[in-house]
C-alpha cells in the first residue's frame, strides 16, 4: 500500500524534473540540487509513511448513558409489585426505547415507589441511581400526570438540604381511570421549586408510561 | 561595497591594452528577480571611464571598445552596485542583472514571491497591520468580518468562524505562515487556531483560484503571514495592551525582532488574553469567558540567492460556552427558546466551567529556498502540526472533570514548490505536496468517539501559469490534482449499522463484533481534480477587470462521513454517511475595480454551483430515555450560491473619507428547491473616517452596520410532546431574528516619545447604542442576545 504511494510520488517528481530538464540541461549544478531535494522529499515521505500502526483501537462504552429506568410500585400491605420500565439499549442510537407496564394499579391502594436507573451498555450494568443519590443536591425527580389518571404522588426521600429528591416516593391510586404518568429527572434544578414549570435545569430523563387504575 | 568595486575597477584598468577598438557592447539591464527592465541604470567602463545610461526600455550601447576584457560597473538607485567582467570580441551583446536594494529586496525574499501574487485573476482583499491591531483583543474571524463578502458563523461571541460568500469550515483553507492549518476545521464551532497578533498581514481570496494552497477551497483561502524582517542591523519591537469593559478583560501582546545586515534574523512574539463573562445589554452571558495564551518564535537566514528559516508557534485557548445553551432533550430546547432571558444567568465571573473548549495547537515549520539562474526559485518546506482539542460537557459523578471529547490530530506536510519565469511574459508555478495525518481519539473520555481514529495520506500536485499578453491583459491557467487515502477504525452502534443497511453494503469492512458495537475498518480514497482559468484586463489607467473560473473538489471531512450520536452543544443527534463522494464546486466570478486615491471601488458578482454539496438537515425526531431529540443527517445535494460584494471609498476632503461596503448572497438547494441554511443575510457597513497626519496622526471613525433579516431559510421546526401540558408544541429553531443596526466608534492618536519610539493611544466603543439584537449566524441565537455596549481602551508602544 505505502509502496504504491511512494512510487506514485516519485513518478510525478520525475516527470516534473524531465519537463524542466529541457530548459535547464546546461545548468548541471541546478540539476544536482534538484536531485538532492527530490531524494530528501522521497526519503521523508517514506519515513512518514512507515510510521503508522494498524493497532485496532479499544471500544468505548458510554459511561453516563442511562439505558434503563425501572419504577417498582410495591403495594402497602402486600401483593404483587407493579413495574414500569423503559429500556433503550442503544442509548441515542436509532432504536426507540422499549416501554413495559407489568399491570394495572388497584383503586384506593397505596404503593411504595422506588426508581432504579441503569447503564446496561456496560457489563455488569452500572447503577446510576447511586450517583444521583450521592449528588442529591443537584437532582430531582418530578411526577407528571396526564389524561384522566386519578393518582396522587408524594416524595419519599430528600436531599441533604431537606428538599425533595424523589428516587423514593409513595403513590396513592384513586378511582378507576387511565392516563399517563411521566417521570422527569432534572439535573441542576432550582431548589426548592413548586414543580417542573419553575425547576429549570436540564432534563436527564423523561419517561412516560400509560397507566390504568382498576 | 563601493570601495571594493572601485578597487577592482582600478586594478583591471591597468591590464587593458588598446587594439582594434571599434566594437560595441549592447544589451539590457534587468531586475534579477522579476526580470523587469531597469531604466536609468549607469554603466561605467573601468579604464576608459566611459559612462552610459540605460534608456526607457532598459537598453544601452557602449561603443569604441577593443577586443579585450573589460570590467564594467553597473549601478542603479534602487539596486546594489555590481561589477562585471566582460570579454569583448567583435560587437558583443550582454544582459546585466541587478539585485534590488537590500531593504527592498527583503520584502520579496523572506516569504518568497509565491505569497505576493496569490491569485492573479481574482481580486484579493487585504487587511493591513494597522487595521489588524484594532482587533488585537478579538480574533482573526472578527478582523475578517470587516471585509465585504465575509461574515462569520459564531458560537457565542468568542468562537468566530469565517464564512466566505456563504461557505465555511472545511470549505475554507487557512494558511498560517505558509502552513495549511489542520486544526479540526470541520467543526462549525471550532474557531481557527491562529493568534491575530502574530499576523502581519492577512489576505483573503474568495474562491478556489489559489491552487498552490489546495484544490478544495470551495469557499476561499485566507492567508496570514508574519511581518517581513528587514535585512539590516536592527532591533525593534511592539507592545500593545487592550482593555475592554465588556468581559472586563484585557489582552497584552508583545513582539521583539533582531535582524542583521548579513541576513540573519530572530523574532519572538507572545499574547496573553483573558476575559470573564461577556454581557448582553440586559444580562450576563454566563460562562462565556476566554483565556488565550500564544507564543511564536521565528529565526532564519535570508539572502537573495537562498534562505532558510524555522518557525514555531504555540496557541492555547480556553473558551467557555454559554451555560444556558447546554440542554437536555427537545422539551428543554422549547423552554430555552420560549424564555425571554437565558435560562441560566449567574453573577459575573472570570471562571470558565463546563461546557467549555480547551484547544492547544503546535505549529512548526522549516523552509529553505534556493534561487537558480534561468530556472527559478525552488523551495522546500516541512511542517508539523499537533492539534489537541478537549471539550468538556456537563457530567455526573467521577467523570465531572473529565473531557467528553479528546482528539489529537497530528499532521506532517512536505511541500516542494518551484516558481519560475519561463520567459519575460510567462511565469510558471508548480509544486508537489505530500501529507500524512493521524487522528487519535482518546477512549478514556468514557464517551463514544465523535471522530474515529484514522490515518490519512494526501498527495497533490499543481501547475499554475500566467501569461502577460501585453500591458493590459494577463491570462492565468492552472490545474491541480489531489489524491486522498483514509484508513479508518470506526466503532458503529450495531443498531445504527443495521438501520443504515451497512451490514448489507459493507460486510467486508467489519473487523470485530462486540455486544452492541461493531468495529469496522473503512479504507476510503478520493481523487480530486481542480483548476482555474482567468484573465485580468487593465484599462483607463486605474480600472481593472478580473474574470475567474475555478473548479474545486473537496473530499468529505471526517464529521460528514462518521458522525453518529448526540451533539450536546447543538442539542441534536448528528449522523454522517460513509457513502459520500467529493463535492465539486464551479465558481465564476467577475470583478470590476477602480483603484485611485480619491475614489476607488470594486464590484464583484459571482455564481458558485456545487454538485454533491454536503448539507446537514433535520430528518426526524428520535426518542431516547433522555427525552426526544431532533435528528440531523448529512445529505448530498446540488447547491447554488449567487451573490455580489461591493466596496467603495471616497476621499471627500484631504482628511475626510467615506467607506462603504455591501454584501449579498443567496444560497439554494437546487434538488429540493429550497433555501440553504445559515446563509448570511444582506448587510451593509458605512463609515466616516477623519484622519489628520499633521496633528499626531489623529484618526476618528464612526461606523454604521446594518444587517437585514434573512428572509430565505429552510423550515426546520419540529413538534414535540410536552408532558406537563399534555400538548404537542412546535420548537421553532429556524425562524431568523429581526434586522438590526449597530453603531461603532473608534479613535486613535500617535505621540512620539523618543526618536525611535512611538506611543499610540486608542479608544473605541462598539454597539454604542447598547442595542439588544440576535444574529442569524450565531448558533446560540435561540438562547441569548448578542453583546451589548463595549468600551475599548488601547495602548501601543513601538520601539
Amino acid at each position: 500500500m505505502q509502496m504504491i504511494w511512494v512510487e506514485t510520488f516519485y513518478l510525478i517528481l520525475k516527470s516534473i524534473i524531465n519537463l524542466l530538464k529541457t530548459k535547464t540541461m546546461k545548468n548541471l549544478k541546478t540539476m544536482k540540487n534538484l536531485k538532492f531535494l527530490a531524494t530528501v522529499t522521497f526519503a521523508t515521505l517514506l519515513f512518514v509513511s512507515c510510521s503508522d500502526d494498524d493497532d485496532a483501537p479499544a471500544p468505548v462504552n458510554e459511561e453516563e448513558v442511562i439505558t434503563t429506568l425501572t419504577v417498582t410500585l410495591t403495594p402497602n400491605g402486600g401483593g404483587t409489585a407493579i413495574t414500569l420500565q423503559t429500556r433503550d439499549l442503544d442509548g441515542d442510537g436509532p432504536n426507540a426505547p422499549v416501554v413495559t407496564v407489568s399491570g394495572d394499579l388497584t383503586a384506593g391502594a397505596t404503593y411504595d415507589g422506588s426508581i432504579v436507573l441503569l447503564n446496561e451498555t456496560e457489563n455488569p450494568a452500572e447503577n446510576i441511581t447511586d450517583e444521583v443519590e450521592e449528588e442529591s443536591l443537584e437532582h430531582q425527580f418530578f411526577y407528571t400526570l396526564g389524561g384522566d389518571l386519578d393518582v396522587t404522588t408524594a416524595y419519599g426521600n430528600n436531599d441533604s438540604n431537606g428538599n425533595p429528591l424523589g428516587t423514593e416516593f409513595t403513590l396513592t391510586a384513586g378511582a378507576a381511570s387511565s392516563g399517563s404518568l411521566t417521570f422527569t429527572l432534572r439535573h441542576e434544578p432550582t431548589k426548592p421549586n413548586t414543580g417542573l414549570s419553575d425547576a429549570g435545569g436540564e432534563t436527564d430523563i423523561e419517561a412516560t408510561f400509560n397507566v390504568t387504575v382498576q | 561595497m563601493h570601495k571594493y568595486v572601485l578597487l577592482i575597477l582600478l586594478l583591471s584598468s591597468i591590464t587593458s591594452i588598446s587594439q582594434n577598438c571599434e566594437n560595441t557592447l549592447s544589451g539590457s539591464v534587468t531586475d534579477r528577480h522579476d526580470g523587469s527592465m531597469l531604466i536609468g541604470a549607469t554603466l561605467i567602463v573601468a579604464g576608459t571611464e566611459q559612462a552610459v545610461q540605460t534608456d526607457l526600455e532598459g537598453k544601452f550601447t557602449i561603443s569604441n571598445l577593443c577586443n579585450d576584457t573589460y570590467t564594467i560597473q553597473v549601478s542603479h538607485p534602487h539596486c546594489l552596485t555590481k561589477g562585471f567582467t566582460i570579454k569583448i570580441s567583435g560587437n558583443t551583446t550582454k544582459s546585466f542583472k541587478l539585485e534590488h536594494h537590500l531593504e527592498e529586496l527583503n520584502e520579496i525574499t523572506v516569504e518568497g514571491k509565491a505569497y505576493n501574487d496569490k491569485a492573479k485573476t481574482i481580486l484579493q482583499s487585504k487587511i493591513s497591520k494597522s487595521e489588524l491591531e484594532r482587533f488585537s483583543s478579538g480574533s482573526i474571524g472578527d478582523a475578517l468580518n470587516s471585509l465585504s463578502g465575509v461574515s462569520s458563523l459564531n458560537t457565542g461571541n468568542t468562537v468566530i468562524k469565517p464564512l466566505i460568500n456563504g461557505l465555511h469550515s472545511s470549505r475554507i483553507v487557512i494558511i498560517n505562515n505558509g502552513v495549511r492549518m489542520e486544526d479540526q476545521e470541520w467543526g462549525a464551532e471550532h474557531a481557527p487556531n491562529v493568534d491575530i497578533n502574530s499576523v502581519g498581514n492577512l489576505t483573503l481570496i474568495k474562491g478556489a483560484g489559489a491552487l498552490q494552497y489546495g484544490g478544495d477551497a470551495v469557499g476561499g483561502v485566507i492567508v496570514a503571514e508574519a511581518s517581513k524582517v528587514p535585512v539590516k542591523d536592527s532591533i525593534y519591537g511592539k507592545t500593545q495592551l487592550t482593555a475592554a469593559s465588556n468581559g472586563r478583560g484585557s489582552s497584552l501582546t508583545s513582539q521583539l525582532t533582531k535582524s542583521y545586515k548579513n541576513g540573519w534574523f530572530a523574532a519572538v512574539q507572545g499574547t496573553l488574553k483573558r476575559f470573564g463573562d461577556f454581557e448582553a445589554p440586559d444580562y450576563v452571558l454566563s460562562n462565556t469567558g476566554i483565556f488565550e495564551r500564544n507564543v511564536s518564535l521565528h529565526i532564519g537566514l535570508n539572502r537573495f540567492d537562498y534562505g532558510i528559516e524555522a518557525y514555531y508557534s504555540l496557541f492555547k485557548n480556553e473558551i467557555g460556552i454559554l451555560r444556558a445553551s447546554h440542554l437536555g432533550g427537545a422539551g428543554d430546547q422549547k423552554r430555552a427558546i420560549n424564555s425571554e432571558r437565558p435560562l441560566i444567568v449567574n453573577d459575573f465571573t472570570y471562571n470558565i466551567i463546563a461546557p467549555k473548549q480547551d484547544v492547544t495547537h503546535h505549529l512548526a515549520r522549516i523552509k529553505g529556498f534556493k534561487r537558480f539562474d534561468n530556472f527559478g526559485k525552488l523551495s522546500l518546506q516541512y511542517d508539523f502540526q499537533r492539534n489537541n482539542r478537549l471539550e468538556f460537557d456537563i457530567r455526573r459523578g467521577a467523570d465531572r472533570n473529565k473531557a467528553s471529547l479528546d482528539l489529537q490530530l497530528d499532521t506532517h506536510t512536505l511541500l516542494l514548490d518551484l516558481d519560475s519565469h519561463l520567459t519575460d511574459e510567462i511565469r510558471l508555478k508548480t509544486g508537489v505536496m505530500g501529507r500524512y495525518q493521524n487522528n487519535f481519539a482518546d477512549p478514556n473520555t468514557g464517551v463514544r468517539r465523535l471522530i474515529p481514529d484514522y490515518d490519512k495520506y494526501d498527495l497533490g500536485m499543481y501547475v499554475v501559469a500566467d501569461y502577460r499578453l501585453n500591458d493590459k491583459l494577463l491570462l492565468e491557467v492552472g490545474g491541480r490534482f489531489d489524491y486522498t487515502d483514509m484508513d479508518v477504525f470506526k466503532f458503529y452502534r450495531t443498531s445504527f449499522w443495521e438501520s443504515r443497511n451497512y451490514d448489507q453494503l459493507f460486510p467486508d469492512i467489519v473487523v470485530d463484533e462486540l455486544d452492541n458495537q461493531i468495529l469496522t475498518n473503512p479504507q476510503l480514497n478520493f481523487y480530486n481534480p481542480s483548476g482555474t482559468l482567468g484573465a485580468t484586463y487593465t484599462f483607463a489607467n486605474d480600472y481593472k477587470l478580473f474574470f475567474n473560473y475555478a473548479i474545486a473538489s473537496r473530499a468529505p471531512n471526517p464529521s460528514e462521513l462518521f458522525s453518529e450520536g448526540l451533539h450536546h452543544s447543538a442539542s441534536r443527534i448528528e449522523l454522517g454517511d460513509l457513502r459520500f463522494t467529493s463535492e465539486i464546486g464551479h465558481k465564476v466570478s467577475l470583478t470590476l475595480q477602480k483603484d485611485n486615491d480619491i475614489f476607488s471601488f470594486s464590484v464583484n458578482p459571482y455564481i458558485n454551483t456545487i454538485s454533491d454539496f454536503i448539507v446537514i438537515e433535520p430528518t426526524e425526531i428520535q426518542q431516547t430515555v433522555r427525552g426526544n431529540f431532533q435528528v440531523w443527517e448529512y445529505r448530498q445535494t446540488n447547491a447554488q450560491l449567487l451573490g455580489i460584494d461591493a466596496d467603495a471609498s471616497y476621499a471627500v476632503t484631504k482628511n475626510f473619507r467615506l467607506n462603504s461596503q455591501f454584501s449579498l448572497v443567496k444560497g439554494y438547494d437546487r434538488t429540493r428547491n429550497e433555501p440553504l441554511i445559515s446563509m448570511p443575510p444582506v448587510n451593509t457597513k458605512n463609515e466616516i473616517v477623519y484622519q489628520n497626519s499633521k496633528f499626531n496622526n489623529i484618526r476618528l471613525s464612526i461606523q454604521s452596520e446594518y444587517n437585514f433579516r434573512q428572509n430565505e431559510y429552510p423550515d426546520t421546526n419540529f413538534d414535540v410532546f410536552i408532558p406537563e401540558t399534555q400538548t404537542m408544541e412546535t420548537v421553532d429553531v429556524s425562524t431568523p431574528p429581526s434586522a438590526y443596526h449597530l453603531l461603532n466608534f473608534n479613535s486613535s492618536i500617535d505621540f512620539t516619545i523618543h526618536h525611535k519610539s512611538k506611543l499610540t493611544i486608542g479608544f473605541g466603543i462598539t454597539n454604542v447604542l447598547n442595542t439588544s439584537y440576535r444574529n442569524y449566524l450565531n448558533r446560540l441565537r435561540n438562547y441569548a442576545d448578542d453583546l451589548g455596549r463595549n468600551f475599548l481602551f488601547n495602548l501601543k508602544i513601538n520601539y
